[in-house]
């Protein structure tokens, strides 16, 4: 158990280390440091004191090791355009984003059960057959494309629910949430639809598929049987060990949320950290990028993380053998 | 390197040992594929939508009723006319105009354009990237191999578009803000094929391994060839069955991903409009009631991502010999 978590942790630092590593690269190296922060009229001499006085004479691996350890410090430099430190813009906005990605998530996980449950069991029926083909279709739209149509159908034509920004939201120090308002509660549903949809087409499909491979086994017909009733045979058995790989999935899929939250956050107008990723690609402000990246990357490797971990206590398998399944 | 349709066809048909007719067409109407081709009326509809969007695409100078381009023939009193089944629609703009009088018809057909080449530009270059890489390393196996594909498995945990934004970000940055559309058109193929190689890697990587242990690789080995040789002329062709699928189902996506990119404004320039501009310009007329601006592009781009969707999907299926 201990090496499998340690092996887990060194990849996950690895991966982190060549994350930031990329992300320094392009602070660093695209775009000129010096000449986004002083003026066109600088002299030569002034420009060799500002890039001494920032280190950028510095051998490499001594810029990157100190580029790491403001990082670790929670200093991600200062934002070409804004003029503020980064840190400060990206915990300004994360509230948002989390909210939108949490409940997305939640929305994508338990709908997606539900229906996918539904589907396997009662596979011929003409409702399972609905929600398949809608399915497919929500797996090949794009997602803006559903953020646009859903604002054309309840802001535009019905005139129900708000198309942009997060209504009213309540403070507490630091994090901000919208869910206590009305207003905010309402600007909350297109987004979670929007963000949430291909996920949970995806959870849905997979719980099917799932069911219906573990319902063809040995120990179900036994289970059956053994005289147990439809519920205990479906929900203690079957969908026990169809949540195996669901786990997985969903886990690695809250990554794409937060990705997704990107497009999703652009067509809302929502101030979360995607549309200031956005923003900062479109006028190439390359502190903001490199810090999105990491903050990205960082959250790929925490959920990775914990997948690894949660996948070891689900399946009781991987425990008594020596093998590592190979992601 | 380039896979041509023939290739593939006939890397897919050497496989299956069709005999007695000798012509081409002969051996395409004989064979498996074919076969379930016509069973599935949904895949022949959708190869049927996929041709005709294809077709006018190519043929957009041809078929557009006008030129949106054009801004001797623009009228701003044409402006913002709804379909021609509307009121006030006309026929002339048969699914009406923007606010500069743009018909929406001819603005979707030259987009659709744009959209497809960039597409497929962007699936060229992945599965350029990708084959040679998997190649070379499924071949030469050791550091090589575990060097590249470590870098896919760290590229895998991101999605693809945040990678394609990214690379979209800093090509921006270096190729400087003055920038002319050639350019943007470059970086977006750019962003798009560097995006999606990993999966072309993984598969062409798997299948070399099996194939460098075979008795005409050791034979080609033997009478001398050297390596590049045996990779492309010996090897790649019974690589390439497989690539086949990924990229009919990947075309769909870089479609998608293009389309994103250009939603979020670091696409295409309205001067030069993709399926994606369109909709981000049309979007912010839709609070004035100008629906058709947005929801045809829409609508266009939905019809062509499903359509080569399940044509892939028909494709996996129909190419997988554990389904038959």
């Amino acid at each position: 158990m201990l090496a499998y978590i340690l092996r887990s942790l060194t990849q996950a630092t690895l991966v982190m280390l060549a994350v930031a590593f990329i992300a320094f690269s392009m602070f660093r190296y695209v775009g000129d440091p010096v000449a986004s922060i002083v003026g066109q009229d600088a002299t030569l001499k002034d420009r060799q004191e500002l890039s001494e006085s920032l280190g950028l004479n510095d051998p490499f691996p001594l810029q990157f090791a100190r580029f790491l350890g403001n990082a670790l410090q929670g200093d991600l430099g200062i934002s070409y355009r804004q003029g503020r430190p980064v840190a400060d813009l990206l915990i300004e906005r994360l509230p948002a984003t989390i909210e939108l990605a949490v409940i997305s998530a939640i929305v994508a996980l338990g709908l997606g059960l539900i229906l996918g449950i539904y589907a396997a069991l009662n596979r011929k029926g003409v409702i399972a057959n609905i929600v398949m083909s809608v399915s497919l279709i929500g797996v090949s739209l794009p997602t803006f494309l559903i953020g646009v149509g859903l604002i054309f159908l309840f802001s535009v034509y019905l005139r129900w629910l708000p198309s942009f920004g997060r209504g009213e939201v309540v403070a507490f120090g630091w994090w901000t949430t919208g869910l206590l308002t009305e207003s905010g509660r309402k600007s909350l549903i297109m987004p979670v639809i929007t963000l949430g949809f291909f996920q949970l087409t995806l959870i849905m499909r997979l719980v099917r598929a799932e069911m219906l491979e573990v319902m063809r086994t040995e120990y179900i017909k036994f289970a059956r049987a053994r005289g147990l009733s439809d519920g205990k045979v479906h929900y203690r058995h079957a969908l026990r060990n169809a949540m195996v790989p669901v786990i997985t999935i969903t886990g690695l899929q809250l990554g794409s949320i937060i990705a997704f939250a990107i497009v999703t956050e652009t067509v809302f107008n929502w101030p979360g950290l995607g549309a200031l990723f956005v923003r900062s690609v479109e006028v190439v402000d390359i502190p903001v990028m490199a810090a999105y990246l990491m903050f990205v990357g960082l959250v790929f490797v925490v959920v990775n993380l914990i997948v690894d971990v949660l996948y070891f206590l689900v399946d009781p398998r991987l425990r008594g053998g020596i093998t590592v399944p190979a992601r | 390197m380039q896979i041509t349709p023939e290739d593939a066809r006939s890397a897919t048909l050497s496989t299956r040992q069709v005999q007695g007719s000798p012509s081409v067409m002969g051996r395409v109407l004989d064979s498996d594929i074919w076969y379930s081709f016509t069973r599935s009326w949904i895949t022949m509809l959708a190869a049927l939508i996929t041709l005709v969007l294809i077709l006018s695409a190519v043929f957009a100078h041809q078929i557009a009723p006008n030129d949106p381009f054009n801004l001797e023939s623009l009228s701003l009193l044409d402006g913002s006319k709804p379909p021609f089944w509307s009121a006030d629609g006309e026929w002339r703009f048969p699914l009406g105009t923007d606010q500069q009088g743009r018909c929406v018809l001819s603005s979707i057909l030259f987009g659709m354009r744009i959209s497809l080449i960039v597409g497929f530009l962007g699936v060229l270059l992945a599965a350029s990237i990708g084959i040679t890489l998997g190649l070379v390393a499924g071949y030469l196996g050791g550091t090589v191999d575990s060097v590249i594909m470590r870098v896919a498995d760290v590229q895998l945990t991101f999605p693809a578009i945040l990678i394609a934004l990214l690379i979209d970000g800093t090509m921006r940055a270096l190729v400087g803000t003055a920038r002319s559309e050639v350019l943007v058109f470059w970086v977006l193929v750019v962003s798009i094929g560097l995006s999606f190689w990993v999966q072309y890697a993984r598969t062409v990587r798997g299948s070399t391994m099996v194939e460098r242990n075979k008795e005409y690789v050791q034979a080609a080995r033997l009478i001398g060839l050297g390596n590049v040789t045996i990779l492309f002329r010996h090897v790649l062709p019974n690589v390439v069955g497989p690539v086949l699928v990924i990229a009919t189902i990947n075309m769909a996506l870089a479609i998608i991903t293009e389309a994103t990119l250009s939603f979020l404004g670091v696409g295409l320039p309205p001067t030069e409009p993709s399926l994606g501009t369109l909709i981000r310009l049309g979007n912010e007329f839709l609070f004035s009631g100008e629906w058709w601006v947005v929801i045809f592009p829409g609508l266009t781009l939905a019809i062509l991502v499903l359509a080569i969707n399940l044509l892939g999907d028909w494709l996996r299926d129909a190419l997988n010999p554990k389904l038959r």
